[in-house]
């Protein structure tokens, strides 16, 4: 859905996307990871064609981009560096003036497209407030309604849990597993990890300006070869599997072998009793924090040679 | 889209505060006048005062040489450096870029809009100048003198108080292309509707001054009072004629200027 080749981007001197290969396949739910000044919210630009690229190619929905933006945007709904809106009119007339602006979508459709897309994010019920009066977590929706709108193929999505209460989270959450689940590919970006670990089936590392790491999930929390144990009996077993353990820490066990299965098999028959066994996962935050260096937010001393 | 600029620029207040305060202004005056009967000496600014004491019919002839100097370029100045920097600085410009608005399309939706508000403007001050002129002055619209001494068919006033509104218009769009191009460059409507009217003060204090006269055919303003001529007999349509060529020439040059950086810009805002 998105593929972008050498892309590189560059603000006067300083080198905002550094050479991304980036690569978002159909159905993705993909989780563009960052610390802040990384380069995501650019990146995400770059894609809708709001800048354009100092060197390197880009192809959205099998079209080169910014050439055929006008073809691929109307398949697309984005989110991007927060939501905004006319601040003196409701949520929906909002939606009606940016709905009349582009091409797609009938006039006689609009108001049924309109309630549903709030009925999605949980607005239905919202009166004819002026937007300047929403909480933070209000524009939120509306901003992902506004993206919504039109049914798009792909979401391009910038942050889009901030401002929402955990409730809120996981709302959206369960809302872009869905749309996820009907054929939507889902494109975002977060700066928190543990969102996108919970959401995403790919995740992509941004680090000033490089993409370091784009992998699956699953396979980031890849078995290690340990099994975690907890028992009653650590003494017992720890005795029974001498040699093998590795660590120890209170009544938890974290032992070097291959089968989690046959592990339990043998020591219940030794008779130690087992209450919690299983594979030793890497954490997704381990491995991306492994090729990920501090956010530009973070200046340190030069340390002295 | 064109509409969606009209529907934006109708439902903002500022939109109709902004015309209700040229009306009112035309309006004062004549209260003013009406009430002191005390008016400027016949051929002293603002044109047309005079006359209006004996003959109402003349007041939106007044009314537009009242608003003209600075009101109304300030007016149209402020609109349309709002046009694309208030879009930046609502943050709503990307979502439209995204919906997808061509970038051309929505420049020449804002111009549009621009356009509109300037006509409806103007032809406001000069309709509330009607009516006010009409009630509260001695009114024989079959029986006005023109700045000739000439005698005006009611008709004929019409005609050319509509040709006079007309070029008002028109010649309050070259300030608007200004603003415009510059509302492209800066994320702020402010400095965009400020830098316009630098502009505009700057070719008007430079109208005025004798020792700048090589340049003085060029400035934007230079013909701003050439919609006088209409109520001369012959109608003297030679400057009539380079004030629009005039205004024909900015409003092309800046607007093509505002294209050229508006479709290769990166929109950060």
């Amino acid at each position: 859905m998105i593929v972008t080749r050498e892309l590189t981007k560059r603000y006067g001197r300083m080198l905002a996307i550094d050479g991304v290969d980036l690569d978002v396949q159909a159905g993705d739910r993909y989780g563009l990871i960052g610390p802040n000044g990384s380069g995501k919210t650019t990146l995400l630009r770059l894609v809708l064609g709001l800048v354009y690229a100092t060197a390197g190619e880009i192809e959205v929905i099998h079209r080169s981009v910014p050439k055929h933006l006008g073809q691929v945007l109307p398949e697309v709904g984005a989110l991007v560096e927060g939501p905004s809106g006319y601040g003196h009119l409701s949520g929906r007339a909002n939606l009606r003036l940016l709905d009349a602006a582009g091409p797609g979508g009938g006039r006689r459709t609009r108001r049924t497209r309109i309630e549903a897309a709030l009925e999605r994010v949980g607005l239905a019920g919202v009166d004819g407030r002026p937007v300047k009066a929403y909480s933070l977590g209000m524009r939120q929706r509306l901003g992902l309604a506004a993206a919504l709108l039109r049914g798009p193929r792909l979401l391009v999505l910038d942050e889009p849990t901030n401002g929402l209460d955990p409730h809120g989270i996981r709302e959206i959450r369960d809302l872009l597993r869905e749309l996820n689940a009907n054929g939507t590919t889902v494109f975002l970006s977060s700066h928190l990890l543990g969102e996108v670990a919970q959401l995403c089936t790919r995740i992509g590392v941004l680090d000033r300006g490089r993409l370091v790491l784009q992998e699956h999930v699953d396979r980031l929390q890849a078995e290690t070869g340990r099994v975690v144990i907890r028992t009653p009996d650590s003494d017992l077993a720890a005795a029974l599997l001498d040699g093998r353990v590795e660590s120890r820490t209170g009544d938890v066990l974290v032992v070097e072998h291959p089968d989690p299965a046959g592990l339990n098999a043998t020591l219940v028959g030794s008779g130690v009793r087992v209450s919690e066994i299983g594979p030793e996962r890497r954490s997704v935050e381990d491995a991306v924090l492994q090729v990920m260096g501090t956010g530009s937010d973070q200046l340190d001393r030069a340390t002295p040679p | 889209m064109i509409t969606v600029e009209l529907a934006k620029l109708c439902r903002r207040p500022r939109t109709w505060i902004s015309i209700a305060l040229l009306c009112a202004l035309p309006m004062m005056v004549a209260v003013f006048l009406a009430i002191s009967k005390v008016g400027p000496a016949p051929g002293e600014e603002p044109a047309f005062l005079s006359a209006v004491l004996t003959n109402g019919a003349l007041f939106p002839a007044a009314a537009l040489a009242i608003v003209l100097p600075i009101f109304l370029p300030v007016a149209v100045a402020v609109v349309a450096g709002d046009s694309i920097a208030g879009e930046a600085s609502s943050g709503m410009l990307r979502y439209l870029l995204i919906r997808p608005v061509g970038r051309t399309r929505l420049l020449v939706a804002k111009l549009a809009a621009l356009v509109v508000f300037t006509l409806v403007a103007v032809v406001a001050v000069a309709v509330t100048a009607y009516l006010v002129g009409t009630s509260l002055f001695e009114s024989r619209p079959g029986a006005v003198t023109n700045v000739s001494g000439a005698r005006l068919t009611s008709t004929e006033l019409t005609l050319r108080i509509a040709g006079a509104v007309g070029f008002v218009g028109v010649s309050m769009l070259g300030v608007g292309a200004i603003a415009l191009f510059l509302s492209t460059v800066t994320d702020s409507p402010l400095a965009a509707a400020l830098g316009a009217l630098a502009a505009f003060v700057a070719s008007t204090a430079l109208v005025a001054l004798q020792a700048a006269a090589a340049v003085r055919p060029y400035l934007p303003t230079r013909y701003w009072l050439a919609w006088i001529d209409f109520f001369r007999d012959p109608i003297l349509w030679r400057d009539i004629e380079r004030g629009l060529a005039i205004q024909l020439v900015y409003v092309a040059v800046f607007l093509a200027m505002a294209w050229a950086n508006f479709v290769t810009k990166d929109i950060t805002s």
